[in-house]
């Protein structure tokens, strides 16, 4: 019971902090341009 | 098209944030990772610039600056620079917005339902694996604690249609969602805190789950489909160059000119306008507008369209009919009257919902009046069992069923070179059963192609080619493309002089050189040697013997087989065209059509079609001109090809690419697939119901029971979605050539012509 109420926490802070990740990425314009991001990778002058 | 430079993009400019503007321009040309960082280089190189990004995807560019230091045309002026062409972006973007916004929201909240999904699942594992009393009591309100804020974040899309429903007194697909979702977190809420041994947390939230991906794929399909629309909108907007009194020319937006005024149209460009000729001469191609395939000589007094294409000479037009009032804008209006018939059309997901609904709210109620009343007034016991029967017939595979093959669908056209604009359009096309083609550009290639002689004399062909450089009219083209092929260098001519509407002169080592029609090299009266279906241009060389060439507007190479095969798939194929008959039934004899109708108007074409719909015909029309726009729409379904005008790209649901016409058979085939896997999946859907609702309705849909049947089935019908992509094998074999390879040929041709 003691691991369970110290493990399940952890799991469910583990999937919020990916879940947390994904929605940062898509409210910041992650993928708004997908195939931009592609082609910039080949820019090495990028600020 | 020249056409930037004409507009003044100050006027597309908003004010932005901290006192900056905001510009966004589209930019059809960006296409690699050297035109990103040129743009953005150039622009960021500005000292009041505050950013500038380029969005690759929609081929834009979003730039802000301090407004008090630049003008928008100033670093329109700077992308031009570059060698860039720049359309304004339209205005009214709010739908685009709109549809963005709604994108997001639904993949956020596709992405909480998910996650709450997969942990509450992991609990409900243990639970029903036989946690002891504590644990599961425990792992009960760790379900709720995630479930219910889970189900009140991702719901809402839900939530919001059924009350917009509800409001107008209807029912939707969303009624039973949304009710079945509540009711089972209230219940399994009062359970947890009861200390009772079911709850369906699990459920409500995977069933979201299930119908967000559902959603989020429908809403990808029509955005798409809205953003294609948008980009040739915006191609559209025009100037035209104003003759004022003094004789300086003054670019003036369409909207702004008015009968009467002059304007001028230098070679090679579009006619903005309809009038009259009042100075100059040219060849007109009106191919667009008539489907004629012959460019018309013009000269002073004679009547000239807008959307027409002057070739060769410089023109002075007196306006006739001002903006909203020329010929193309009734065929625009004409289109746009047959879209709103056509949106009458109900998509075979939205039958199915209106028969699902009430269904599933009559089965629910009738199982909670009948438990009450089998258990003597056990309420407790009969919402139960009604709450497990909702959840149990909820439409995840239904939901599922048709956005999956529609999608899927969307793919397998993408790779070969075909372009849906919306999921609607492949329903429909499924269900065609008749095809009407127009010739020109459609049937054709659109321009004309030398026809080689037995014996070529390359003299004559150097000579024709070095004269032909020097003019825009497509027979000209024809002939450099012809001799550029062969590697035969144009000979150098010299004062070479264009006289529009019908020919060329100039001088070959002090020899007077000719090149036009008969009338022009031989003085002879206008007497055609050529077939009916050919033209001819003749070359004259000081005295010798006048030489010809002959053109024709060459087949696609697989029209005849295309045709064909629509034939023995018992679909009837007609020939409708607005060019000269014996041309269009010199096409119709070679392809083996008996129904071809010539030469018919715009009107015409687009009444044919209206009639062979009101008599119970499902017509395809296949087309690309202007003059086929109102037919393509009022079609049940319609194609056209990359080439096409952009009214007949806008009015067409399929675009394919390259100059091959098999796309027209691989639409055909995928339509007719994904309409039968649409089919089964709803049978799939249907018999998972037929096995669920009697066990839910008896009260056996135990939690687990409801977790298992739901995901099997909606697992089920994606993978059956998936099948379409294995079994595009006979597709692939008929085309045998990706759209990369469709697509090359046509561009080498354009580049070297």
């Amino acid at each position: 019971m003691t691991n369970l109420l110290l493990l399940v926490p952890i799991a469910l802070l583990l999937g919020a902090i990916g879940l947390a990740a994904f929605i940062w990425a898509l409210r910041s314009g992650q993928f708004e341009d997908l195939d931009g991001a592609a082609m910039r990778i080949l820019n090495d002058d990028e600020d | 098209m020249p056409q930037s430079g004409e507009v003044d993009f100050a006027d597309l400019a908003r004010p932005g944030p901290g006192g900056a503007m905001q510009l966004e321009l589209m930019v059809p040309e960006i296409h690699c990772a050297g035109c990103i960082a040129r743009i953005e280089s150039t622009l960021r190189a500005h000292p009041a610039v505050t950013a500038a990004r380029v969005n690759m995807s929609s081929k834009r560019v979003t730039l802000s600056w301090l407004a008090d230091q630049a003008t928008a045309n100033e670093f329109a002026a700077r992308i031009e620079a570059l060698g860039f062409s720049i359309q304004p972006v339209e205005a009214g973007g709010s739908s685009e917005d709109h549809d963005k916004a709604r994108g997001r929201e639904l993949l956020s909240a596709m992405a909480i339902a998910g996650f709450a999904a997969g942990n509450i699942m992991l609990l409900s594992v243990s639970v029903w694996s036989g946690a002891p009393d504590a644990t599961r009591a425990l792992f009960h309100w760790l379900s709720a604690l995630i479930a219910i804020p889970a189900v009140a974040y991702a719901g809402r899309p839900f939530f919001r249609s059924a009350w917009a429903a509800l409001k107008a007194r209807s029912l939707n697909m969303d009624m039973p969602i949304s009710l079945a979702v509540v009711l089972a977190c209230g219940m399994s809420f009062y359970e947890t805190a009861r200390g009772g041994q079911h709850t369906y947390f699990d459920a409500a939230v995977m069933l979201l789950f299930f119908l967000l991906v559902g959603r989020y794929l429908d809403h990808q399909m029509r955005a798409r489909a809205h953003s294609a629309l948008s980009q040739l909108k915006s191609l559209t907007a025009k100037s035209a160059l104003v003759v004022q009194p003094g004789g300086t020319r003054l670019n003036t937006p369409i909207a702004d000119i008015t009968t009467g005024m002059t304007v001028f149209v230098g070679p090679d460009t579009q006619v903005p306008v309809d009038g009259v000729i009042l100075s100059g001469s040219s060849d007109i191609d009106v191919s667009a507008m008539t489907g004629e395939s012959i460019p018309q000589p013009v000269f002073e007094g004679a009547t000239v369209h807008e959307g027409t294409i002057n070739l060769t000479g410089e023109l002075d037009i007196q306006v006739s009919a001002s903006y909203g009032d020329t010929l193309l804008a009734s065929i625009v209006a004409m289109m746009e009257q047959a879209e709103t018939t056509k949106a009458r059309y109900v998509r075979l997901a939205d039958i199915a919902a209106r028969i699902y609904a009430p269904m599933v709210h009559g089965i629910a109620a009738l199982t909670f009046f009948g438990w009450l009343w089998a258990s003597n007034g056990d309420w407790h016991l009969a919402l139960v069992t009604a709450i497990a029967v909702l959840i149990i017939t909820c439409p995840c595979a239904l939901g599922l069923a048709v956005p999956v093959v529609q999608t899927v669908a969307t793919g397998v056209l993408f790779r070969n070179g075909i372009l849906l604009k919306d999921g609607a359009a492949l329903e429909r096309l499924a269900q065609v059963d008749t095809v009407v083609f127009d010739k020109t550009g459609t049937l054709t290639l659109g321009r004309p192609q030398l026809v080689p002689p037995a014996v070529m004399d390359i003299d004559q062909l150097a000579i024709a080619a070095g004269l032909a450089l020097h003019s825009n009219h497509p027979l000209s083209r024809a002939i450099t493309a012809l001799a550029a092929q062969r590697n035969i260098p144009a000979a150098p001519i010299d004062e070479v002089v264009e006289q529009p509407g019908a020919g060329l002169h100039g001088s070959y080592r002090n020899t007077p050189v000719r090149l036009g029609s008969r009338t022009w090299c031989t003085s002879e009266p206008a007497k055609c040697h050529a077939p009916p279906h050919q033209l001819e241009i003749c070359l004259k060389v000081g005295n010798a013997k006048v030489h010809t060439f002959r053109f024709e507007d060459e087949l696609r190479s697989d029209a005849k087989d295309v045709v064909a095969d629509l034939q023995r798939r018992n679909l009837p194929v007609a020939l409708v065209s607005g060019d000269r008959p014996h041309a269009v039934a010199h096409v119709a004899r070679t392809l083996g059509i008996a129904n071809h109708l010539a030469p018919w108007s715009t009107e015409a074409k687009a009444s044919y079609v209206t009639g062979l719909n009101n008599s119970g015909r499902k017509v395809l029309m296949v087309g690309d001109g202007l003059n086929d726009a109102p037919a393509l729409a009022s079609a049940h379904a319609s194609m056209a090809p990359s080439s096409a005008t952009d009214a007949g790209r806008t009015a067409a649901d399929l675009v394919f690419l390259g100059d091959r016409l098999t796309p027209i058979l691989i639409a055909h085939d995928v339509a007719k697939r994904a309409r039968r896997l649409v089919m089964q999946n709803f049978s799939l859907a249907l018999g998972y119901n037929l096995i669920a609702v009697p066990l839910a309705v008896c009260g056996y849909a135990s939690p687990l029971v409801a977790a298992v049947a739901m995901s099997s089935s909606s697992l089920l019908v994606t993978a059956n979605a998936l099948r379409l992509r294995l079994h595009a094998g006979p597709a692939g074999k008929l085309s045998n050539t990706g759209p990369a390879a469709a697509v090359a040929p046509h561009d080498t041709s354009r580049s070297a012509a």
